[in-house]
């Protein structure tokens, strides 16, 4: 049945309403976008396009502070025989642009990269990075575990957290990450319920 | 070109409606299914959720440079409302030592596009909770007048449920509901237990195919970014998108509302007046019929701003009721995590986007120390790794012992890490209660007499304060969820919520749980009400609002089925009242 006869059938074909208007004769014309607009990607707004070109764009860390970023993050997440380690997963990339999406993130950061230069330097006599690989894994150990850590370490501790979130959240959140973790999901498929195997371990049943 | 002209279309059509989410898309689709020309206009852009342009659906964290964190999108990246609770150039404010936070989405099909398809039905006793308990007032509706479009909207959009016979939570015409997940069954085993009911839950979702314009669901827990399926009810691709098919509908995007425009002679309605949000141009277009559907503040705002001779107070606001009986939800969430579930299997049990049991209202008012009730929504499971991902893991990693019964030291680094991070992932469950408030007077939205948008438009002012009520109400959550907690070997995270944490016990700050309702609310009496039982301005017929700001009260259920079912019933309405040359 075409859409005219279903009307007719309802009884409301042109005579319920009389005025009628064509819509290709109505309406407001809208002027032509005069801005060439960058390509917005897929699901994002042209906003937000323009803002995520421009942070990329933009350069947060020093070479000096991006080769510490770097040799925490694979402290933090190293390779091991299930996965790869956290500079394979992108992650002070990541970091370096959360730096600018959340420019809140930006003091603590870069103060407590000077914050770790500086201990190393009273401690080692040299920055973190050129430090030798015992001496960070020593000062690492000093700020990594906060209910041991001396209090004098406080500002580290807070600090090694705040890039233990960083690092954990870029490395779970990347390709490699995922698969370390074995998210099975975002795919089509039928949601059949919990496999009996499982049930049974928690001893429970749908019936 | 002069940039102040106002542009005047030449044509009049036979409604407009402004907005085009879950009220103004019904009527859109109602009104033009049934011939008449329509303009359907939209403060926002153009969007269809299969349309690759738009579409979040199926991508991963690291498709985003954020990894979806919601610094332009308050629910982050991949969420699909455009707009949140700030948006630049489109301020509002609050009088001292008050609060309101308002959600907008600037897009075809509004907030429908992301919002948590809860499809609840209002009880009978929804209806009439002035006379039943004396506190707030009954609407001018029964349920029983309601009844016949729920059952066409459910079948329409497509819900998924039980039937349970509980009186005050009406069944209704239900697709297959998907069964619980893991965590869901321990939950409902424990609650049931203590003798809280959990049932599946009625959600807006084609776990089976009703025609061959919507796919079925496909599972991906993804409703928030919208279904490039349709296999989730949103206005945009179930209501606006078919309308605009029929030909009969003029949709304008980027249309900022001024006003409704009004005979001088008459009062009646003549049109609506907007901004071009892309130009900045004033427009106005003319209509034999206005209907509002932008939103419960938004439409009190453009009835306020719709001042002329005839009506002073703004439009349909000779009572003075516009504004008044703001009303949000109430809120109040916990976290606990399972031991029991460390180390879990790995399957896929992303299932639906939500739930898959929540608990209906369960208690009787008169033995409590509040007069209204709530829902319970829960989550949990092994979710896709979003932004925040593992933050914390150092308050959590001490805890508990590791695969081998050993204890290790909080925080840490390198391979340990990670056994942890697997070791934790899956093993939290969360709880939501979402109640119902006491509509007041003194709760409302008004215009800000010193403030204009970047259109020119003026601004709202809100008024808004929870009530012991609602506190004692969160209060009532928060020690349930400690009861389920506990009977299902679950260790609450943090410290409880007391009547110090947030607004009292956790509840949310007024506008946070987006369900704001109430402020042109209908009634018998013109004098304490705007519109009538067919959400008709009572001052002006060829009026009509057809989102949730004629609702009276709210219920413990979310509002999106019922704005339906009534901008169906008022769409209805109006094609009668034309036929009849009412209007």
């Amino acid at each position: 049945m075409k859409r005219r006869d279903t009307l007719k059938a309802l009884g409301f074909s042109g005579i319920t309403f009389g005025l009628a208007v064509g819509p290709a004769e109505a309406g407001v014309p809208l002027p032509p976008d005069k801005k060439v607009p960058l390509k917005v990607p897929g699901g994002r707004q042209p906003f937000e396009a323009e803002r995520d070109v421009k942070l990329h764009a933009d350069k947060f860390f020093t070479p000096q502070e991006l080769k510490t970023v770097t040799l925490l993050s694979d402290i933090i997440i190293p390779a091991d025989s299930k996965s790869g380690s956290a500079t394979q997963a992108g992650v002070p990339a990541f970091i370096e642009f959360m730096m600018k999406d959340v420019p809140a993130n930006q003091t603590p950061m870069r103060g407590g990269l000077a914050w770790l230069d500086n201990t190393c330097r009273k401690l080692y006599g040299k920055p973190f990075a050129d430090c030798t690989r015992a001496q960070q894994i020593n000062m690492v150990d000093q700020i990594a575990y906060p209910q041991k850590a001396k209090k004098d370490m406080s500002q580290g501790v807070a600090f090694f957290n705040m890039m233990r979130n960083f690092v954990v959240c870029g490395f779970y959140t990347s390709k490699i990450g995922i698969e370390d973790l074995g998210y099975k999901g975002n795919t089509p498929n039928q949601w059949e319920g919990v496999p009996e195997p499982v049930l049974k371990k928690f001893g429970l049943s749908y019936t | 070109m002069n940039p102040f002209q106002i542009k005047e279309a030449p044509v009049v059509y036979d409604v407009a409606i402004v907005g085009s989410g879950a009220g103004g898309g019904m009527a859109a689709y109602m009104l033009a299914k049934a011939g008449a020309k329509v303009v359907l206009l939209e403060a926002g852009g153009y969007f269809d959720p299969a349309d690759p342009k738009y579409i979040t659906q199926l991508k991963w964290p690291y498709e985003s440079p954020r990894r979806g964190a919601n610094t332009t999108r308050p629910f982050g990246d991949f969420d699909a409302a455009w707009g949140g609770w700030q948006i630049d150039g489109e301020p509002y404010s609050a009088k001292t030592g008050t609060e309101f936070h308002w959600f907008r989405s600037r897009m075809l099909g509004g907030r429908t596009n992301h919002w948590g398809r809860i499809s609840l039905r209002f009880g009978p006793d929804d209806f009439r909770r002035g006379s039943l308990t004396g506190v707030g007032d009954d609407w001018p509706i029964t349920y029983e007048d309601v009844a016949p479009y729920y059952d066409r909207v459910d079948k329409l959009v497509g819900v998924f449920g039980s039937k349970e016979g509980i009186r005050n939570e009406p069944d209704g015409h239900f697709l297959p509901p998907p069964k619980p997940r893991l965590h869901e069954l321990m939950i409902q085993k424990a609650a049931k237990g203590i003798g809280i009911p959990v049932i599946p839950s009625r959600l807006a979702i084609l776990t089976k195919a009703i025609n061959n314009e919507r796919g079925q669901c496909f599972y991906c827990n993804q409703c928030g970014r919208g279904c490039q399926a349709y296999a989730d009810f949103s206005a945009s691709s179930v209501l606006c998108i078919p309308a605009i098919k029929t030909g009969n509908v003029t949709l304008i995007n980027g249309a900022m509302c001024r006003e409704v425009t009004t005979d001088p002679k008459t009062g009646l309605a003549t049109g609506v007046s907007f901004v071009h949000t892309g130009t900045m141009q004033e427009h106005t277009v003319r209509a034999k019929t206005v209907m509002l559907g932008a939103s419960a503040c938004e439409s009190a705002r453009i009835l306020l701003n719709s001042k002329s001779a005839l009506h002073p107070n703004g439009l349909a606001n000779s009572s003075g009721v516009v504004g008044k009986y703001l009303n949000d939800s109430t809120g109040a969430s916990r976290g606990a995590f399972v031991p029991a579930l460390m180390d879990r299997d790995r399957y896929n049990e992303d299932g639906v986007g939500g739930m898959h049991v929540f608990t209906p209202w369960w208690l009787d008012n008169k033995k409590l120390d509040f007069p209204r009730g709530y829902h319970i929504e829960y989550g949990g499971g092994m979710g896709m790794p979003g932004f925040g991902f593992g933050f914390g893991t150092e308050n959590m990693n001490g805890k508990y012992p590791t695969a081998n019964g050993t204890m290790k030291p909080a925080g840490g680094y390198g391979s340990g890490l990670k056994e942890d991070v697997r070791r934790f992932y899956g093993a939290y469950v969360h709880m939501a209660g979402r109640g119902e408030p006491v509509p007041l007077e003194s709760n409302y939205c008004e215009i800000d007499p010193d403030k204009v948008d970047k259109y020119g438009i003026p601004t709202l002012r809100f008024n808004y304060k929870w009530s012991d009520y609602e506190v004692k109400q969160a209060k009532h959550m928060q020690d349930t969820f400690e009861e389920i907690f506990h009977a299902m070997g679950a260790i609450p995270m943090g410290n409880k919520p007391g009547p110090e944490t947030n607004h009292g016990y956790g509840l949310e700050a007024p506008g946070k749980i987006i369900h704001e309702v109430g402020t042109v609310r209908m009634g018998k009496d013109p004098n304490k009400s705007a519109l009538n039982a067919y959400q008709q301005a009572h001052d002006c017929k060829n009026l009509f609002v057809v989102d949730a700001a004629p609702f009276v009260s709210q219920g413990d259920k979310n509002v999106t089925l019922t704005i339906l079912a009534n901008s169906m019933r008022t769409s209805e309405f109006v094609i009668d009242q034309v036929k009849k040359k009412n209007i």
